[in-house]
């Protein structure tokens, strides 16, 4: 067992060319919901820095600031994967970046809005956007975050869990609603 | 189940399994009439429905290449994918959301009641209304359809609670949780409606109306059913008497095969049922099938779409709850003075949270696109389902540039607007903002026009061959031995979601095939 996981250590330390680390925020709700207090995403097509820089690019596509950085690094780390599958979006990804301005991670937000809004039409941004979109909000990260509770088939569904619990407005009278099963 | 041979010239050949191919294969077989089911996609269960919603997507929808032209916002919003249709046994009814309202009877009556509206082809249908109120009782039965006969009501979700106390506010008084093809009891061997929320990821419970697990299974049990999956028709044969006689399809393997055929009946949605009529040309038919009158493919309807958001400072958790459970009927009528001919039903409607960015919210990034989703607990959301106008011009034509993975040319899309359906959403937005508004929203958000779900009139029943493909049965105006089976058929869109009409269509030309086949007609 040592020897495969000491092997599978160095092949991945092989393939790899970048690694976006950090904290899991104490109290967010990832917290809540996160194996350990520490996380890191290998890279294989792109460098650190490039990891980043794009980090920055998805946390201004889709602001959310109490979301931990680890949602918008599962984004990095899908855009890295479609980068190692295929040369020509290694070289928009890499070519994008090398357009933006040295420090865009460090610039500030409304900086980086001005930065991105020039190249709003590309295929890099267009890309960067459509993936921050579906990974972002399609993890589980996301899903706590958000409150966002999925699917419900597993736990016998909403009927029982919430579906009528709002309490702000008048409730429907009986004609124009249905009767509600008996309770579990 | 039957295995029906190859050179078998006495089957019924049915072109997919959903509303109208599941319904007329069980009709038929049920019968005694031998019948062909060649369905494109793959079979799935309540058990193997995944639900994670990405994964659901791609399982179930029709994804293959289609190109867009025209003015519509779909067309820049969603380039690839002007429909959102289902490619699995069980058709489009395994992603439905149930819906089931009936037309007006003017709605059928339509060139009549709206008059001569300039750049519409309206006309009106070839049955009564009268007539089809027969099979839509009939169909009510079948599907189980909430508020009609013994089936209670489903009971308000949040979503709807919201919904139903803005349009109090507003003095809107058809307001309720809709006529819908999902069980608020146990019935016909299907669970009752647990408020999953995964209407459209395919019901676990099973208690939304599908073909996959009511229609397909019973026609199966008859003995008389020979349903082939992963089969994708490319063309329809006939005979130098002009009558249809083979189709001809590629297998889950890639081989090619021909299936002998008495009568052959279309029901691949209102894009691939106009498209294989294209595909099916011959040197006795230059213009594709059924087509003499080239009207095959055009008058291509949609119906007005689009999502509207209203953000409250308290929690909604719209997607607890069956997702399109409520509706607002009072906008159902015609009333020239709100400035557009047709009404439109305001529909309840949730998206889950992956989706709701991708696909109900207007293009966008930064701060206030973030903002909406930020808000997703305290989200409602309502759908307009309107009438769309006809127009010659709006139509399914092959796109010979653009080959599928069988090299043949896929479907073009062209939709320009009607300044009518520009009108109606309008109105139909203004309201539905009002309505959010009465109740104190913080905000509404205006979403796009999805895709396509609603794709009908492409082949559609016209009294006058010249107007049309086929006659009030579904029957080809050209070739008596061909029909078609699904939304294609309808004559004009109506205010209501087509489901419900395409089964009562369904049951209604399987008597008259039956009927026509005894008498040795066809």
């Amino acid at each position: 067992m040592d020897h495969l996981v000491i092997l599978n250590r160095r092949e991945l330390l092989k393939s790899t060319t970048g690694l976006l680390t950090g904290w899991v925020v104490a109290g967010s709700p990832l917290a809540l919901i996160a194996p350990g207090r520490a996380w890191a995403v290998d890279l294989t097509a792109l460098t650190s820095s490039e990891g980043t820089t794009l980090l920055s690019m998805a946390r201004t596509i889709a602001p959310h600031d109490k979301l931990d950085d680890a949602a918008y690094a599962l984004v990095i780390q899908a855009v890295d994967n479609d980068a190692a599958k295929d040369a020509n979006t290694r070289k928009m990804i890499k070519e994008g970046l090398a357009a933006l301005r040295a420090d865009f991670a460090a610039s500030s937000e409304s900086e980086r809005v001005e930065g991105l809004k020039k190249i709003e039409t590309s295929a890099f941004f267009q890309t960067m956007r459509q993936k921050t979109l579906q990974v972002l909000y399609s993890s589980s990260i996301g899903y706590s975050y958000f409150g966002y509770e999925g699917e419900a088939f597993s736990k016998g569904g909403y009927v029982f869990r919430g579906f009528n619990d709002l309490r702000w407005l008048p409730e429907v009278p009986a004609e124009d609603s249905g009767p509600l099963p008996a309770g579990p | 189940m039957a295995r029906i041979e190859f050179q078998d010239e006495s089957a019924v050949v049915i072109i997919g399994s959903g509303a109208g191919g599941g319904t007329l294969a069980h009709e038929l077989t049920g019968r005694g009439i031998k019948v062909v089911v060649l369905e494109a996609g793959k079979r799935q269960s309540t058990a193997s429905f995944s639900q994670v919603p990405g994964e659901a997507f791609l399982e179930l929808t029709w994804l293959d290449a289609r190109t867009q032209s025209g003015n519509w916002s779909v067309a820049k919003n969603f380039p690839t994918l002007p429909a959102w249709h289902c490619k699995t046994v069980g058709g489009t009814t395994v992603h439905w959301t149930g819906a089931t309202p009936r037309f007006e009877p003017w709605e059928l009556r339509a060139k009549s009641t709206y008059g001569n509206i300039r750049g519409a082809s309206l006309i009106d249908w070839p049955i009564s209304y009268e007539e089809l109120k027969t099979y839509y009782l009939m169909a009510e039965r079948r599907l189980g359809v909430t508020r009609r006969n013994d089936m209670p009501g489903l009971p308000a979700s949040n979503n709807f609670k919201v919904m139903y106390a803005g349009a109090k506010k507003l003095g809107y008084k058809r307001v309720h949780t809709g006529h819908m093809a999902i069980n608020s009891r146990v019935h016909d061997g299907r669970g009752m409606c647990i408020q999953q929320g995964f209407c459209v990821q395919g019901c676990k419970m099973g208690a939304k109306w599908s073909t996959l697990y009511t229609d397909i299974p019973r026609a199966e049990a008859t003995g008389n059913l020979d349903l082939r999956i992963e089969c994708m028709a490319t063309r329809i044969e006939h005979g130098t008497d002009g009558r249809v006689n083979a189709v001809v399809y590629r297998d889950g393997q890639g081989r090619e095969q021909r299936q002998k055929a008495r009568i052959v009946c279309i029901a691949g949605n209102g894009i691939e049922t106009p498209r294989l009529l294209l595909l099916s040309d011959s040197s006795k038919f230059p213009q594709g099938l059924a087509n003499s009158a080239g009207q095959v493919g055009r008058n291509y309807c949609h119906q007005i779409i689009g999502f509207v958001w209203g953000i409250f400072d308290k929690p909604v958790y719209s997607w607890r709850g069956a997702t399109l459970a409520g509706v607002i009927e009072d906008e159902v009528k015609n009333d020239p003075n709100r400035g557009f001919v047709g009404g439109y039903r305001m529909e309840l409607v949730t998206l889950d949270l992956p989706t709701l960015p991708l696909v109900g919210l207007p293009y966008g990034w930064g701060r206030d696109f973030a903002s909406i989703v930020e808000n997703y607990r305290n989200l409602a959301g309502m759908i307009i389902n309107g009438e769309d106008m006809p127009r010659a011009e709006n139509r399914i034509t092959l796109n010979r540039d653009v080959k599928d993975a069988l090299g043949l040319p896929v479907a073009n899309v062209h939709v320009d607007e009607h300044a009518n359906d520009q009108a109606m959403r309008n109105h139909a937005q203004t309201q539905m903002s009002r309505v959010y508004e009465a109740i104190g929203a913080k905000r509404v958000v205006l979403g796009p026009t999805p895709p396509a779900t609603h794709n009908t009139c492409s082949a559609r029943m016209s009294a006058d061959p010249r107007e049309g493909v086929a006659n009030a049965w579904g029957q080809t105006h050209d070739i008596k031995n061909l029909f078609i089976s699904d939304g294609s058929a309808m004559t004009t869109a109506g205010a209501a979601n087509p489901t419900l009409t395409i089964v009562a269509l369904a049951l209604r030309q399987a008597e008259y095939i039956s009927r026509e086949m005894k008498a040795s007609h066809i």
